[in-house]
């Protein structure tokens, strides 16, 4: 079973992610770069967070049209896993795979700080593991990470059940607290916070327990390492 | 941007012709006193440099310290004040690039960056809260794109910024010493220019800063790519990887004619270059204005015809340019050329050392009554007044900076900003602890005692996670040296920081000096800037929740030392007094048994006493920990002192402990072996922070309220005005 760990320009937590999955969590990863294609044995794609491109247009808009979001494109209509965590979830957005717009926070300022989440869909494949309402103490850190949709959009995600997480406190001014959505499908989830900050004990001060059970979803999902 | 006359003539009877006008700009760059240290470079010499720890290679632009197990860190600290002064966000973006590009050199990736600011007052002052708000927006936006935690740093207001900024970047690096850049070269081995292309910004800079800051050169500063600069970093780590580097530097002041010339100079080769084949961002640069333009994100290299094949794929997955500019020769000539037209050829050895100065210096007579102090006005209501004291800029928290700044990203930072100091854990499972510190009224009252004091505070900062020093960063920063009374103070800050440096045995790793800090107004008060690396073999002191009943003891003897004291100065509006006097023996043994403790596990968290004294201390752990304390004075360890003294006085070589009662016992046993000074002075507990006198209540605040203007008043400041 490998997940690739997909790298763009400017892509930053590539390697805290790849960290996680490979030391943390024992899975079989693979970085693959924005130019080159997905193999067919892939069995869950991460895109991770950074500035791709700088931010430059749009957060995630220039990196939205890489040759390998066309695979991303065909792996997540196979139903394949797919996360976006930060900028990945912006290119996500971009990209047309998942619904809604980020937009700067309503500070106007880029956030780093410790927030949590509550888990509001526990089917998807990065959540299966997790209690609904179970709550998940994460940090953030973006400038553009305020989520957005119209109020019929909101509407669809309601009875789709794609809000994923929500946050537990308002933090930067997302719609209905918005924290992280995926597709209908469930299979493409995007979310704001950094799971891959949060999963060991010695950087979070908290609980990492919780964290850790997104990545103990996509296990249970695909199986563990060959 | 100029020679100075007799610089001309110097250069004019060494070269024995006329220069050409490349040459000129080339030396006039190289010469300054931002890329040559000519005022200073004779002195520095007096810092230890050596250490068990140390690495020191031929060419590196940053310290390099061995943390065992085949890893070492790197660490550089360097300034950009003048342009920040002028165009604060680019100023300080620009800044944080520099000195990363100086850590990638040695080989290492970046992993931490530290910044300290100084302002002007931004409680009066519109203009300093307009700088100080855009320095913090160009930091961040940087440091966050590069995805490099900025984890610590300090932020000063005071009236002697008005008009100008320090923006201070200093940053660490980790790798495997087998990857360490051997800066080698030899005859005919290329040398590259690899990164973002040269443009007419920035032309002049190190001039610019060589000079007082009278009028606004908004050219002399660069223009930041934080994007470019990303991909330069994992395009030469990749370079690196493959073994394809022989040696490296980045350019920063004097652009290409600093790094071509220091590059050949350090390796005894000679370079001839051609200006044609430098990537251009206009098309109709001449000469002059490609060697000295400091256009950011640039990295020259120089590698053989092989390695460059396979350096110049890394730079098209990558985007990036890389072109040859030129090739190593033997003698020691710098030969710069358009074409087959020669514009400068002169020795490396010429160009990158200037005749080092022998700068008079006088003990400045405003230091004739400094220690005398005026009878100062009573205070009515400590408690209303502490809560004043609070929410002032320089006591209040600085989350409104450090939020903005992404301190998480690379998955290190194990204790987080906020604290004493920052700690991140490195590959081979040790931790490493740093801290900036630097106290402006404390050595503008005494530049000795108080370069000292910022040495034992950044040292001290790190001791509370349990991290013993083990390298030290200065940058000096002082006004127009051409002064004597200004190098009188440089000279006796350079000479405490040795003393302590030597009794303590930390070596100075890198550091860097930034004079003609004056704006009309007159010259900044002198601001040396400590940073300190510290290393944890083991763990370090998480800080733990606090809960009510446990104790609080004070290590270190409180005196009447209230010169340059926040309380003199923010309450009390007065300029004056003793500043407060390092103790080397007390120092040690204090430091020794902190960490002596924290390894037995005794404690729960440790925090020092520094700006504002034991009442900010006090209330700094209250607040953190959202619960009360109540606090004797008269249990405090020192002479006799009236309670507002002994609350407010900045001496050194104090630490708060907070532990469980169970274990007071057995510190106490510790304690009283290690002959400190020392005494169990408060208990947790309730809501209030409470300081008594003979049993006569000083303050009373509720912790709550104190917390919420302690935390948002800075940022109302800046938002609101």
């Amino acid at each position: 079973m490998k997940v690739g760990v997909i790298v763009f320009p400017g892509s930053n937590c590539d390697r805290d992610m790849y960290h996680v999955l490979t030391d943390v969590f024992k899975l079989d990863a693979e970085y693959f770069w924005h130019e080159k294609g997905l193999p067919k044995n892939i069995d869950a794609v991460i895109l991770p967070g950074g500035f791709s491109y700088g931010d430059r247009l749009r957060s995630g808009a220039i990196a939205a049209h890489s040759p390998i979001i066309n695979d991303v494109r065909k792996m997540a209509e196979k139903g394949i896993p797919i996360l976006g965590v930060c900028n990945g979830f912006q290119i996500l957005v971009e990209a047309g795979l998942l619904p809604g717009a980020l937009l700067k926070n309503t500070s106007l300022n880029f956030m780093c700080r410790w927030t949590s989440l509550i888990v509001e869909n526990n089917k998807t494949p990065f959540t299966n593991k997790l209690k609904l309402h179970q709550k998940i103490p994460i940090p953030i850190a973006n400038g553009e990470g305020r989520y957005y949709v119209d109020e019929l959009t909101l509407k669809k995600l309601k009875k789709n059940n794609q809000i994923v997480f929500r946050y537990s406190e308002v933090v930067n001014g997302s719609t209905d607290r918005i924290a992280g959505v995926c597709n209908e499908d469930g299979n493409v989830v995007g979310m704001m916070p950094h799971p891959e900050r949060a999963t060991e004990s010695a950087i979070n001060p908290i609980d990492n327990k919780p964290s850790s059970l997104i990545f103990e979803s996509l296990i249970k999902t695909i199986g563990v390492k060959n | 941007m100029s020679l100075e006359p007799q610089e001309l003539d110097e250069l004019t009877s060494k070269i024995g012709r006329k220069p050409t006008s490349t040459e000129l700009q080339i030396v006039a760059a190289e010469w300054s006193e931002h890329c040559s240290y000519k005022s200073s470079k004779k002195h520095l010499k007096m810092l230890p440099m050596k250490g068990p720890l140390v690495i020191s290679e031929k060419g590196y632009d940053s310290g390099v310290l061995d943390v065992g197990d085949g890893y070492v860190i790197t660490a550089h600290i360097e300034s950009h004040n003048h342009p920040s002064a002028v165009e604060p966000y680019g100023g300080a973006a620009t800044g944080v690039g520099g000195v990363i590009r100086d850590i990638l050199s040695a080989g290492t990736r970046p992993i931490a960056i530290f910044d300290g600011l100084r302002f002007g007052d931004i409680e009066k002052d519109q203009q300093a809260r307009w700088l100080f708000k855009n320095a913090v927006t160009g930091i961040a936006d940087y440091g966050n794109c590069l995805g490099i935690p900025t984890i610590g740093g300090e932020v000063e207001f005071d009236e002697c910024y008005s008009n100008y900024a320090l923006v201070d970047v200093a940053a660490i690096g980790f790798g495997k010493k087998k990857n360490l850049i051997k800066n080698h070269a030899k005859k005919g081995d290329l040398v590259v220019l690899l990164g973002g292309s040269t443009g007419r910004d920035g032309i002049g800079g190190s001039q610019f800063a060589s000079d007082s800051l009278e009028s606004e050169n908004r050219s002399a500063v660069q223009i930041p790519d934080p994007f470019i600069e990303k991909l330069i970093i994992e395009a030469i780590l990749e370079a690196r990887n493959q073994n394809l580097i022989h040696a490296m530097k980045d350019l920063g002041g004097g652009g290409l004619s600093c790094a071509v010339s220091e590059t050949a100079d350090a390796l005894s080769i000679g370079i001839e270059m051609d200006v044609n084949k430098v990537h251009t961002r206009e098309s109709d640069m001449n000469p002059d204005e490609i060697m000295v333009s400091e256009s950011q994100e640039r990295m020259l290299i120089v590698t053989d015809n092989d390695k460059f094949k396979k350096i110049q794929e890394i730079c098209k997955k990558f985007h990036i340019t890389c072109s040859v500019i030129g090739k190593v020769t033997s003698g020691n000539m710098m030969h710069v050329k358009k074409g087959k037209k020669t514009c400068a050829n002169l020795p490396t050895d010429l160009v990158a050392n200037a005749t080092l100065l022998d700068r008079p210096s006088k003990k400045p007579a405003y230091l004739e009554k400094i220690e005398d102090e005026k009878k100062l006005a009573p205070i009515t209501d400590y408690s209303k007044m502490m809560m004043m004291f609070l929410s002032s800029p320089n006591i209040a928290s600085k989350i409104w900076v450090y939020g903005q700044y992404d301190h998480e990203v690379g998955i290190r930072t194990v204790v987080k900003p906020g604290t004493d100091a920052s700690v991140l854990r490195l590959d081979n499972g040790k931790f490493l602890a740093a801290k900036i510190d630097g106290n402006p009224k404390h050595c503008y009252i005494n530049p000795r005692e108080g370069a000292i004091g910022c040495f034992e505070e950044a040292c001290r900062n790190v001791v509370c996670t349990g991290a013993t020093p083990i390298g030290m960063l200065d940058h000096l920063q002082f006004g127009n040296p051409e002064d004597p009374e200004i190098f009188w103070t440089f000279l006796e800050s350079l000479k405490g920081l040795t003393d302590f440096a030597k009794y303590f045995e930390i070596p100075c790793v890198g550091g860097k000096v930034s004079l003609y800090n004056e704006t009309p107004s007159g010259p900044i008060k002198p601001t040396p800037i400590i940073g300190i690396l510290g290393l944890i073999d083991k763990t370090p002191l998480y800080p733990q929740k606090i809960a009510s009943g446990d104790c609080l003891v004070i290590i270190g003897n409180t005196k009447n030392e209230m010169g340059g004291s926040e309380y003199f100065e923010y309450i009390h509006k007065f300029i004056g007094g003793i500043c407060p006097v390092v103790n080397f023996e007390e120092s040690k043994a204090n430091m020794n048994t902190v960490l002596n403790v924290i390894k037995k596990n005794l404690l729960k968290a440790v925090h020092d006493c520094s700006k504002g004294g034991l009442g900010v201390a006090v209330s700094e752990i209250c607040m953190t920990h959202q619960i009360g304390c109540t606090v004797s004075l008269d249990k405090v360890p020192g002479p006799k002192l009236d309670a507002d003294r002994i609350l407010f006085s900045e001496s050194h070589s104090r630490y708060l402990l907070v532990l469980q009662k169970k274990n007071l016992k057995k510190l106490e046993e510790i304690l009283k072996k290690s002959h400190v000074s020392y005494h169990m002075i408060g208990v947790f507990g309730d809501e209030n922070i409470r300081f008594n006198l003979d049993r006569k209540s000083i303050i009373d605040l509720r912790v709550d309220k104190a917390q919420k203007t302690w935390s948002n008043s800075l940022r109302e400041l800046v938002v609101h005005g």
